[in-house]
C-alpha cells in the first residue's frame, strides 16, 4: 500500500495538529476519532483527546443539538491537552459545521461532506432559507473549505457490495477518516486491522468489515488522486520515554486502579453504584472484572449505592461507590455516616456542569466544596483529585491506601474532561506496584473490657477494622455519637468535643504520608499558578508558554485537597502572587485565602469545557502586567 | 442454619445475646417483648453468635442492634435494608437481620425495601409496626389509619395507609408473615422460620406504642377478642377461627366470606391454607378488621427461589471458571499497545 508515497510539493512539517471530527451522533465520529488517535499514537506522536457528545442518545438527525464531536491533538513533543484551537475540522453535515466552525483557526482546514449540504439539512440546523455557508464569501475567505461529496463517493465505491443504502452510508465515517489519513500522512494498517477484528471477528460480519476497509481506502485514494489539497502535512514522532504504551481514558484508568487494588490486597472490591453520566463507564468496566474479585452492584438509587458500599465495608470488602455531583449530593448523609462509623470507603465523583442536572456531558470542577463540606455536622473526609486520565490509576490506588490506613471515607474527584479524555499511558510494571496490606484484629486488646471498637492507633488515630464472623469481637457501630474507646452511645458534652476533634485530627494526620507539593518552573518568583484536578494539562501548558515568553511563572498542582501537603504554605509564600485558575467560581482560592491568609488571585471560567491554554496565558499576563482580573 | 461448617456449635442462653447497653425504650413498649423473642430464638436457633449482623435505621425500633451482643449497625433513617444488602454481598455467610419501624421501612426507606424484596436478598426483616412516629413524638405514619388525629394532623390524616404485607407480596418477598408483640412464642416461631428461610423474609409485628398510639392493635392482641379478630394460619389446615373455633373462611365469588360452622357448613367447606400460594396469601393480607379476622402466622413462603446474594456469587464463580487467570499485567496492557524506543 502506498501510504507514505510523497507527491509533488514536499509535505509541510508541523509540531502539532489539532483535528476535530464532527457530525450527527449516529455518524460514527467517536470511532473515527478513536482510530485517528490510535494510529497517531502508534506512529509515535504524543496524543491527547476529548470526545464531545450530546446528552441525547439519538437526537433528531441533522439538528445542532444532535452533533457529536471528537477532538484530538497529536504532536511531536510532550503535550498536556487536546488543544485550544482546531487546525483541521471534518464536518459530516451542516449541523456539525455550524456548531464547530468558529473553533477553527483562521486559515484552518475544513473538510465537509458536500452532499449533506442540501436544502433539507441546511434548514434542519437553522440556516436561513436559500443560504449555504459553503458559498458564503466571508466563510471562504477565513477558512480553507474542501467540499468532498462523501456520500456519493462512498456509495459509488461500495456499489458492488450488494449492501443496502443505509449500511453503505454508515461507512461514510471511514471515507472521511481515509481523507484525513491522506492529508496527515497516516498509515492505514492499524485501522484496517481494527475493522477486520471488530466487525469481522467480534461481530461476525466480515462483509461490513470489508465495506469499511474499502471506504477507508476510497477516502485515502480520493485524497491522493483528486489533488484537492495543495499540501500534505506531517507531524513527526515525539520523543517519548521508552516502554510499552496504551491509550487510556480517566474512567478506564479508575477501573484498572481498582483492579490493581483487588489483586494487590487479596481482598474483594465491592463497587456499588447507580448509573450517572459521566461516571457509568466505571460501573461498566468493573462489572467485567468479576474473575479477579470485583463485585459490582447496580443499586436502586444513589443512596442505596453508598449504603450498600458501607455495609460491604463493615463486612470486610474494599468498598467503593461512584457518581457525579448530583449523586454526591444524594449520598451526603450516608457519607457522613461513614465518617461517624470510621469505616474505609472510596467515593468517586466524576464532576460535571451543575447545579442540579446542569449539563451532564459538559465539564466543570465545582464540587470541591461539596466534597469537603457538603455534610451535616463536622464531617471531615480525605479528598483527592486526579489530574489527568492516566493519573486516575494512581489516585484510585492511593485513595484505597489512605481510606484503609485512616479508617476514613475518601472522596476521589475527577471530571468529565479527564474521565472521557484519553492519552497514551506508559503501562506500569505490575510487579512494581506494592502490595496493600490490610490487617483485621482477631482478638480484643484488653480481655478485661472486651473488644473496644473505638480504641485508636497512636500514630494514625485510626480505629481497628474488626470483621463480622470473628468470634469474640462482636460490636455495634452506630450513627449516634459514641464514647471514646468503647463506642457506646454517648451524649456527654466533653466526649463529643473530643470525638469531633479526634475525627478531624485523624484526617489531618493523613498528611504524614502525602507527598510534598512540587513545582514546575522556578523555585520562587513572580507568579505561582496553583491548580487542582483536571486543569493540570491546561495550567501546565500555560506555565510552559509563559516561561517561554520570559515570565517568572511556576506551576503547582494539588492531588491532595484534604489534607493539603504539609509544605503547601511554604511553597505558596515563595511567590509574589498566587494565581488559582479553576472551572468554578473560586473554590480552591477561597480555601487558600481562608487557610493561609494569602491574597490569592482567582481566575475562573465556567463554560462547560476546559480552559483554553492561550486564553489562560493572556489572563495571567493581564494580571502580571496590569493587575487585571482581580 | 447452613452457615456454619463442621465444628460443634456453642450452647447459648438468651442472656448470651444481651449487650452491656441499658435498654432505653419506654416502660411498657411492645419492643421489649420482641427483643426477648429474638434473644430466645437466637439461643435456640444454633447459629454462631459472631455470624449474626443486626442492622437498623432510625426510630425507636432502630435502637434494637445496640441491645444485642452480636455484630450490629445502627444506620441512618430509611437505609437499613440497603446497608444490610451490602453486608450480605460482602459476606453471604453472615446471617443478616434488619429490625426497624413502619416509618423507616415503609416511608423514608420504602424504596430500598421494595428493591431488596424483588431481588430476594437473603435478609430477615422485622417490621415493628406501631402505626405512629414515636421517636419524633407522635406524628402519623404510613401505616396510620385515615383520619388519624396527631400533632401534625389536627384535623385528621388524609392519606390511605400502606398495607405492609400486600406490599411485600406484590414486591416479591419470598417469606411473608405477621406476628404480635405480646405473643413471644408466636414471634419466636415465625422469626426462626424467617431466619431459616433462604431469601427475603418479611415479618410484620403489631406493636404497641403505649405513649403515642396506645391500644392501636388491641383488637388483635388482647386475650378477650384475639380469637375472634384474628386467624392463626397453619399450612394445610382449614381456616378456622373464633373463641369457640366456630367460624371459618369460605370461598365466595368476591373472594372469602366469614361463615359460622354448623347448619350444614363443616370444615370441609373452608379454605385450606397453603403457604406456597401467593394469590391466596395476597387475599389473606387484604383481610382487615372488622370485616375479617386478620391473618397471623406465615402467609406465604417460597423456599426454592434463588437468593440474590447466592446468584451474585455464582456469577463470580462462573467468571472465575471461564475467564483467564487473574493477571494484573495483562489487564493493564489491555487489547492494544505499542512500543516506543
Amino acid at each position: 500500500m502506498a501510504t507514505t508515497e510523497t507527491r509533488k510539493p514536499e509535505p509541510e512539517q508541523l509540531d502539532s495538529v489539532v483535528i476535530r471530527f464532527c457530525g450527527d451522533s449516529g455518524d460514527g465520529m467517536q470511532m473515527a476519532g478513536g482510530q485517528f488517535t490510535t494510529t497517531s499514537a502508534r506512529f509515535g506522536n504524543d496524543v491527547a483527546t476529548f470526545p464531545d457528545f450530546p446528552a441525547e442518545i439519538r437526537a433528531p438527525r441533522g439538528t445542532t443539538f444532535g452533533v457529536s464531536g471528537f477532538q484530538l491533538q497529536f504532536s511531536s513533543s510532550d503535550i498536556h491537552t487536546p488543544g485550544d484551537i482546531v487546525n483541521a475540522l471534518v464536518a459530516m453535515n451542516p449541523a456539525g459545521f455550524k456548531t464547530n466552525i468558529w473553533d477553527v483557526e483562521a486559515g484552518g482546514i475544513v473538510i465537509v461532506n458536500d452532499d449533506e449540504f442540501d436544502k433539507t439539512q441546511l434548514k434542519k440546523c437553522g440556516y436561513p432559507e436559500g443560504y449555504n455557508p459553503l458559498n458564503d464569501e466571508q466563510v471562504n475567505n477565513r477558512f480553507h473549505i474542501f467540499r468532498v461529496p462523501m456520500s456519493r463517493l462512498t456509495r459509488e465505491s461500495l456499489a458492488d457490495t450488494g449492501m443496502g443504502a443505509k449500511d453503505i452510508d454508515r461507512c461514510r465515517n471511514m471515507f472521511a477518516l481515509g481523507v484525513a489519513y491522506w492529508l496527515f500522512q497516516r498509515p492505514l494498517d492499524d485501522t484496517i486491522g481494527y475493522l477486520e477484528d471488530y466487525f469481522g471477528k467480534q461481530k461476525h460480519k466480515p462483509e461490513i468489515a470489508a465495506a469499511n476497509v474499502n471506504a477507508l481506502k476510497a477516502g485515502y485514494y480520493f485524497g491522493e488522486t483528486a489533488e484537492l489539497f495543495p499540501v500534505r502535512y506531517v507531524v513527526p514522532a515525539a520523543k517519548l520515554k521508552a516502554g510499552t504504551y496504551r491509550r487510556i481514558s480517566g474512567n478506564e484508568a479508575l477501573v484498572l486502579g481498582f483492579a490493581a487494588v483487588a489483586l494487590k490486597s487479596g481482598k474483594d472490591v465491592l463497587y456499588a453504584s447507580y448509573p450517572i453520566t459521566p461516571a457509568s463507564e466505571i460501573l461498566h468496566g468493573l462489572s467485567r472484572l468479576k474473575h479477579i474479585g470485583i463485585k459490582t452492584f447496580q443499586a436502586e438509587d444513589e443512596i442505596a449505592a453508598i449504603c450498600a458500599a458501607i455495609g460491604g465495608a463493615f463486612a470486610g470488602d474494599i468498598a467503593v461507590t461512584g457518581t457525579s455531583g448530583p449523586g454526591l449530593a444524594l449520598k451526603s448523609e450516608a457519607l457522613g455516616l461513614a465518617v461517624m462509623y470510621e469505616l474505609p470507603l472510596v467515593v468517586i465523583d466524576v464532576q460535571r456542569a451543575g447545579p442540579a442536572t446542569g449539563m451532564p456531558t459538559k465539564n466543570e470542577q465545582a464540587d470541591l466544596l461539596q466534597a469537603l463540606f457538603g455534610r451535616s455536622g463536622e464531617s471531615p473526609c480525605i479528598v483527592l483529585a486526579a489530574s489527568r486520565p492516566s493519573d486516575c490509576f494512581d489516585t484510585a490506588i492511593e485513595a484505597v491506601r489512605l481510606a484503609v490506613r485512616h479508617m476514613s471515607p475518601v472522596v476521589l474527584l475527577t471530571d468529565g474532561y479527564i474521565a472521557n479524555g484519553a492519552e497514551p499511558w506508559l503501562v506500569p510494571d505490575a510487579e512494581s506496584i506494592p502490595q496493600i496490606e490490610i490487617p483485621h484484629p482477631t482478638k480484643a486488646f484488653d480481655p478485661e473490657k472486651g473488644f473496644q471498637p473505638y480504641i485508636r492507633d497512636e500514630k494514625t488515630l485510626a480505629r481497628s477494622w474488626a470483621l463480622p464472623g470473628t468470634p469474640g469481637l462482636e460490636h455495634r457501630i452506630g450513627s449516634l455519637e459514641k464514647e471514646e474507646g468503647s463506642g457506646a452511645v454517648s451524649y456527654d458534652p466533653e466526649n463529643h468535643d473530643r470525638m469531633v476533634r479526634m475525627r478531624a485530627e485523624k484526617v489531618a494526620r493523613a498528611a504524614d504520608v502525602i507527598p510534598e507539593l512540587g513545582v514546575r518552573g522556578p523555585e520562587s518568583g513572580d507568579v505561582l499558578l496553583l491548580g487542582w484536578g483536571g486543569t493540570f494539562g491546561a495550567i501546565t501548558s500555560a506555565g510552559d508558554k509563559l516561561r517561554a515568553k520570559g515570565r517568572s511563572v511556576a506551576t503547582a498542582h494539588l492531588r491532595h485537597l484534604n489534607p493539603f501537603p504539609k509544605n503547601i504554605e511554604e511553597v505558596l509564600r515563595r511567590y509574589e502572587t498566587v494565581i488559582i485558575p479553576e472551572i468554578n467560581l473560586g473554590q480552591l482560592a477561597m480555601l487558600i485565602r481562608s487557610r493561609f491568609l494569602i491574597d490569592a488571585v482567582s481566575v475562573t471560567e465556567i463554560k462547560g469545557r476546559m480552559f483554553r491554554v492561550g486564553e489562560l496565558v493572556d489572563r495571567v499576563i493581564g494580571i502580571m502586567d496590569g493587575g487585571a482580573d482581580r | 442454619m447452613s452457615k456454619t461448617n463442621g465444628a460443634a456449635l456453642p450452647q447459648y442462653k438468651p442472656a448470651d445475646f444481651t449487650s452491656d447497653q441499658d435498654v432505653r425504650w419506654c416502660p411498657g413498649c411492645g419492643d421489649y417483648a420482641v427483643l426477648t423473642g429474638v434473644r430466645k430464638a437466637l439461643a435456640v436457633f444454633g447459629g454462631k453468635k459472631e455470624d449474626y449482623v443486626f442492622v437498623s435505621g432510625i426510630g425507636c425500633a432502630a435502637r434494637f442492634p445496640y441491645y444485642l451482643d452480636t455484630y450490629g449497625m445502627h444506620t441512618i433513617h430509611g437505609r437499613a435494608v440497603a446497608v444490610a444488602t451490602g453486608v450480605k454481598l460482602a459476606n453471604p455467610g453472615l446471617e443478616v437481620c434488619v429490625v426497624s419501624g413502619d416509618g423507616d421501612l415503609l416511608s423514608i426507606g420504602g424504596n430500598h425495601t421494595l428493591h431488596a424484596m424483588r431481588r430476594n436478598v437473603d435478609l430477615t426483616v422485622v417490621l415493628l409496626n406501631n402505626r405512629i412516629y414515636g421517636l419524633t413524638k407522635g406524628q402519623y405514619s404510613p401505616t396510620s389509619e385515615v383520619g388519624k388525629i396527631t400533632k401534625s394532623t389536627p384535623m385528621g390524616s388524609l392519606d390511605a395507609p400502606v398495607n405492609p404485607l400486600s406490599f411485600a407480596l406484590a414486591s416479591g418477598a419470598t417469606f411473608v408473615a405477621r406476628s404480635l408483640d405480646v405473643d413471644v412464642k408466636l414471634f419466636e416461631s415465625i422469626y426462626s422460620q424467617g431466619v431459616a428461610h433462604p431469601g427475603f423474609s418479611f415479618i410484620e409485628v403489631y406493636q404497641d406504642c403505649n405513649i403515642f398510639n396506645h391500644a392501636a392493635f388491641f383488637y388483635a392482641s388482647q386475650k378477650e377478642n384475639r380469637a375472634d379478630n384474628t386467624i392463626a394460619l397453619e399450612h394445610g389446615k382449614p381456616m378456622v377461627f373464633g373463641a369457640s373455633r366456630n367460624k371459618g373462611l369460605r370461598r365466595c365469588p368476591d373472594g372469602f366470606e366469614v361463615v359460622e360452622l354448623g347448619n350444614g357448613i363443616s370444615e370441609d367447606d373452608l379454605v385450606v391454607h397453603n403457604e406456597n400460594d401467593r394469590s391466596l396469601a395476597f387475599r389473606l393480607s387484604q383481610m382487615r378488621h372488622p370485616e375479617f379476622p386478620e391473618a397471623l402466622g406465615v402467609l406465604y413462603r417460597n423456599d426454592s427461589q434463588p437468593t440474590y446474594d447466592a446468584m451474585v456469587h455464582n456469577q463470580i464463580a462462573e467468571a472465575r471458571r471461564t475467564k483467564p487467570e487473574a493477571n494484573l499485567e495483562s489487564l493493564l496492557l489491555g487489547d492494544e499497545t505499542w512500543d516506543v524506543g
